[in-house]
């Protein structure tokens, strides 16, 4: 089973990786949001509106990544003792 | 064994590095009417509640738990927005990690997990929207999450080792996950037109994509499995294994 698994997975792989090259020169490969989801949805009168918060423009998403990684670490770093320690203390305070 | 698990590595590394454009199943905003977002969102809540108070209740008990539940929410979010091309259909899809996040976490803390995932996603790479929050949430979490984890424990029940149950887990997660969004889909556009034969055909339209990328999913969550059975199986034995520990094999 084992090996059947890590076949199937190398093959699987080995056929993306193949064909990514060949999707990117091309840029022919939508994905199924727009050729399933999308395609339906404007047969049915309904289109994809642009997003909420589009941080598609210029260095919008790097700076959106940047802060989500100011929170997310200052919050991780606040809560350290918590997350990873807390336990350890609560036990030795017994 | 090295030799392939450095392959596996290496091609998963150049895969996720390699420069594609992104593509997601996931519903786009403002696709679905206002008033079916509205529903979904309220279908999706009492199990994200769920789901929030059993990750307070398991912290309480277990520190290790919060952290662990952040690290399947990685996983979650990059296995669900890495766009996969499959050459018989012609087209990008891409896992869910919602059948594994279940068997490790169960399927209540799935949700959650992948609540977050899609926000993230929603917000910073316009996949899915935030409208279609809801309807998204309750495909990739809600049915994703619980359809694998009862499809791990039934066959688990059913004498079934860990690795074959883990992999028919993350086929049917993901399959389940697109024939609910057949249905959603087909809900919120149908208008006037019959709702059965819609959904029948916008199910039929994934089938090309989502019947390889199914049998993928399998693969990744039975490898997953397998691994963490060797490596830490305490972390299995938490929830995946509970109660059928005799019945390992």
């Amino acid at each position: 089973m084992k090996r059947i698994v890590l076949a199937l997975l190398g093959l699987t792989l080995l056929l993306t990786l193949i064909d990514g090259k060949t999707i990117h020169a091309a840029e022919q490969w939508q994905g199924v949001d727009e050729a399933v989801v999308g395609k339906f949805a404007r047969e049915h009168g309904r289109e994809a509106k642009k997003a909420l918060i589009d941080t598609g423009e210029g260095d919008l998403q790097l700076f959106a990544f940047l802060m989500a990684g100011v929170v997310g670490g200052f919050a991780a770093g606040y809560c350290w003792r918590s997350l990873l320690d807390g336990k350890k203390r609560k036990d030795a305070g017994r | 064994m090295n030799r392939t698990h450095n392959f596996i590595c290496a091609a998963l590394a150049a895969l996720i590095l390699l420069p594609t454009q992104a593509h997601a199943m996931h519903i786009s905003e403002g696709i679905l009417p206002l008033s079916w977002a509205l529903v979904w969102f309220a279908a999706s809540a009492p199990f994200l509640a769920l789901g929030l108070r059993t990750l307070a209740a398991r912290s309480a008990d277990d520190l290790s738990s919060k952290p662990l539940t952040g690290m399947v929410a990685a996983v979650v979010f990059i296995i669900s927005c890495m766009p996969v091309p499959v050459p018989t259909a012609g087209t990008c899809s891409h896992p869910c990690g919602t059948g594994l996040a279940a068997v490790v976490l169960g399927p209540s803390l799935g949700v959650v997990v992948a609540a977050v995932a899609l926000l993230i996603q929603a917000l910073f790479l316009s996949h899915g929207g935030l409208t279609t929050w809801g309807a998204n949430l309750f495909a990739m979490g809600v049915v994703g999450s619980f359809s694998g984890f009862f499809t791990f424990r039934l066959l688990r029940s059913c004498g079934a080792g860990p690795v074959v149950a883990a992999f028919a887990a993350g086929l049917i997660s993901d399959w389940a996950t697109y024939a609910t969004t057949s249905l959603i889909l087909a809900a919120g556009i149908r208008g006037s037109s019959p709702f059965w034969p819609l959904a029948g055909k916008i199910a039929l339209a994934f089938v090309p994509t989502q019947l390889p990328l199914g049998i993928m999913e399998g693969a990744i969550t039975a490898g997953m499995v397998s691994l963490l059975r060797k490596k830490r199986p305490d972390l299995l034995a938490r929830i995946a294994l509970k109660g059928l520990e005799g019945r390992e094999t």
